[in-house]
């Protein structure tokens, strides 16, 4: 186990290292010079030459990611190009904090809805409910997010009036009573996101949780519990739940992947200001630097959830911990 | 793959000689939900394949006069906010769909993630550790800002590079018709698209190198090419069809997500994804909900019926 998280480990750095600096090559590739940007009126040569080199903009590619990748690894991601005299890190941070608390209260409705409706299905193998319920959430998961947001704001926020059209405050807001007792109670702006969020999500995990609950049901320690006579809630809740759970710890990296692509379109549709929002405006004003950290936080955070998943599962179950690669 | 049980005809016999397509063919057909979902994608790309003959409107033909229309009997879907035909620039949406998504899985399933699953799979060794780690290198980039950063990267170079080429050569009309713009969707999509075939067909390939009858190929002599076509290829062919399935509802929904941030298929070239950006916002939909409701409606009607004839292959193969 140890050998196969330290090789699995040791692959990171690299794996980090080369799409940085795919990213860096592309986004240097593109378009527009960014010191001209910078520069905006001014035409002096010499002002120019000292923008260049301020933003580590001279010499070849090479050269200017090595300098690039020796800041960052310092947690210094440059100077962004749209928000004069902030670095990236500053705007990054609290954007991304933002986008981490709708996203992972997404996730939570998502196994949390997800896992039940699976459990369901499973149960109601053989019957219409079994294949109704896969196919509702098949088709929930069809619809795109682009599709299903502006019927959902004209209806909440435009038709019933009860809710923001966008924006972001907040998870809570905090009701007090009488002055002494505070009851947080969810912010009605996070509503629309979270359904958006919510409804794709719910088809994959209801699926492999009805999959491996279908396995489970065929297995021999299950026969043996009900010939016990043990009540089927109990063989249900005891034996079948925990161990159609196991494979789902593979799908949280999945899950987790779905609702960050879904932040591009819910953030910038929502007005919400979260690093979704956030890339999507870097990619329309070129600003290379924000685009180059968006994307390497990004593919860190997609390497460790699978990285993670995968030690896990191996923890959960030994079978697989054989040094089988896993890919 | 023809299994001639009886090649001898013998017509009193229940047991026909079937190619095992046939048979995944004769279960996929029982299923009418499977069925149905062929149907509908049948028509929708249909609608795009004879878009030119079919449309009652030519997709850039604007009316001024009848711009934002509801649905009437000239415009059966209505119009737009330049007055085009809603239903003509649906059909020419289909037809980009198609373009990409075909291009794409030629490409980027069929071409390069089979030959690398194959390379990979069978040669083993520093061949497949390269390939595959670049595999989940590609896996683990976050696909979506990484498209729209190739995408608008490389429109301006590549646009200005083909018209250069017609420059050169008096060809005309190649910029004119989108055709760069089409270029680079389908080559980014390919770039991401191939890793999963690839996988797929390493781990098949790997499990049928230790099966006899690859060993006695290899005993009797056969060149190495000889038996990845002959022996390889067609032990994989069901799961390169199962792994195009699952992957064309992602390679439609990515044309129009790029489409919609507008690093797409650039306009006039008609896309969902523009036609439903065109439709988004809360008050547009409250004054012209057929802006939205046209593109989004036969968009989700597409995935829904990819996810299910998905899941029905799927289930059909895997009885075998």
């Amino acid at each position: 186990m140890g050998a196969y998280a330290v090789r699995r480990l040791a692959w990171l750095p690299i794996v980090l290292l080369v799409i940085s600096f795919f990213t860096f090559t592309i986004a240097r590739f593109g378009p527009g010079d960014p010191v001209t940007v910078a520069a905006g009126q001014i035409r002096d040569e010499q002002i120019i030459e000292q923008i260049r080199v301020d933003r580590g903009l001279e010499g070849n590619v090479f050269e200017q990611y090595q300098r690039w990748l020796l800041n960052a690894i310092r947690g210094d991601f440059g100077e962004s190009f749209q928000h004069r005299g902030f670095t990236v890190s500053e705007i990054i941070f609290p954007k991304i904090w933002v986008s981490a608390q709708l996203g992972m209260i997404a996730l939570l409705i998502v196994f949390g809805v997800g896992i039940p409706l699976g459990l369901l299905a499973a149960r109601a193998n053989g019957t219409w409910l079994d294949p109704f319920v896969v196919g509702s959430l098949l088709f929930l998961q069809a619809i795109p997010v682009l599709v299903v947001i502006p019927p959902l704001l004209w209806l909440f926020a435009i038709k019933l009036d009860l809710l923001p059209v966008g924006g972001w405050d907040g998870l809570f807001d905090i009701w007090w009573i009488g002055g002494v007792v505070a009851i947080p109670i969810p912010d009605p702006h996070i509503y629309i996101p979270l359904i958006a969020f919510t409804l794709p999500g719910f088809a994959g995990v209801a699926r492999l949780t009805r999959i491996t609950a279908l396995e489970v049901q065929q297995e021999d320690y299950i026969r043996t519990a009900r010939s016990k006579g043990l009540p089927e809630s109990a063989v249900a809740l005891h034996h079948i739940l925990p161990n159609s759970l196991l494979p789902l710890v593979t799908v949280v990296a999945f899950a987790l992947a779905g609702i960050v692509e879904g932040a591009f379109f819910v953030e910038t549709l929502l007005g919400i200001p979260g690093i979704g929002r956030f890339t999507f405006q870097s990619v329309v004003s070129r600003d290379y630097d924000a685009i180059l950290a968006t994307t390497v936080i990004f593919s860190t955070i997609f390497v460790l959830m699978n990285l993670v998943a995968d030690l896990v599962y191996g923890i959960i179950d030994p079978r697989i911990r054989v040094g089988v690669s896993r890919t | 793959m023809t299994r001639d049980i009886d090649s001898a005809g013998d017509e009193r016999s229940s047991v026909v000689g079937r190619s095992e397509w046939a048979l995944v063919w004769e279960r996929l057909r029982r299923k009418r939900l499977a069925m149905l979902s062929l149907i509908v994608i049948m028509i929708i790309y249909g609608a795009g394949l004879f878009a030119p003959i079919l449309a009652p409107y030519s997709y850039t033909e604007q009316n001024l006069d009848r711009a934002v229309e509801g649905s009437s009997s000239d415009h059966w879907l209505g119009t737009d906010r330049l007055g085009r035909d809603l239903l003509s620039r649906a059909m020419y949406s289909a037809r980009t769909t198609l373009i990409v998504t075909a291009a794409v899985v030629v490409s980027g399933s069929l071409i390069i993630g089979n030959a690398l699953g194959l390379l990979s799979g069978y040669r083993g060794g520093w061949i497949d550790s390269v390939i595959m780690r670049m595999g989940d290198i590609f896996a683990s980039l976050p696909g979506l800002p990484m498209l729209i950063l190739i995408n608008s990267a490389f429109s301006p170079r590549v646009t200005e590079a083909i018209r250069g080429f017609e420059e050169y050569t008096g060809i005309t009309g190649i910029v004119s018709s989108g055709f760069p713009s089409y270029l680079i969707v389908f080559t980014a999509l390919s770039l991401f698209f191939w890793v999963g075939t690839a996988r797929v067909v390493r781990a098949q390939v790997l499990q049928l190198r230790e099966r006899e009858f690859i060993m006695a190929a290899e005993a009797l002599g056969s060149s190495q090419w000889r038996i990845i076509f002959s022996h390889v290829l067609p032990n994989v062919s069901f799961l390169i069809v199962l792994s195009i399935s699952s992957a064309l509802g992602a390679i439609a929904g990515s044309e129009i997500v790029l489409s919609w941030f507008g690093v797409g298929v650039q306009p006039p070239a008609a896309s969902f994804g523009a036609m439903l950006f065109e439709g988004s916002g809360a008050r547009t939909f409250q004054s012209h909900p057929n802006l939205l409701l046209v593109p989004g409606v036969i968009v989700t009607l597409l995935l829904f019926s990819f996810a299910l004839l998905g899941d029905a292959l799927n289930d059909a193969i895997s009885s075998r």
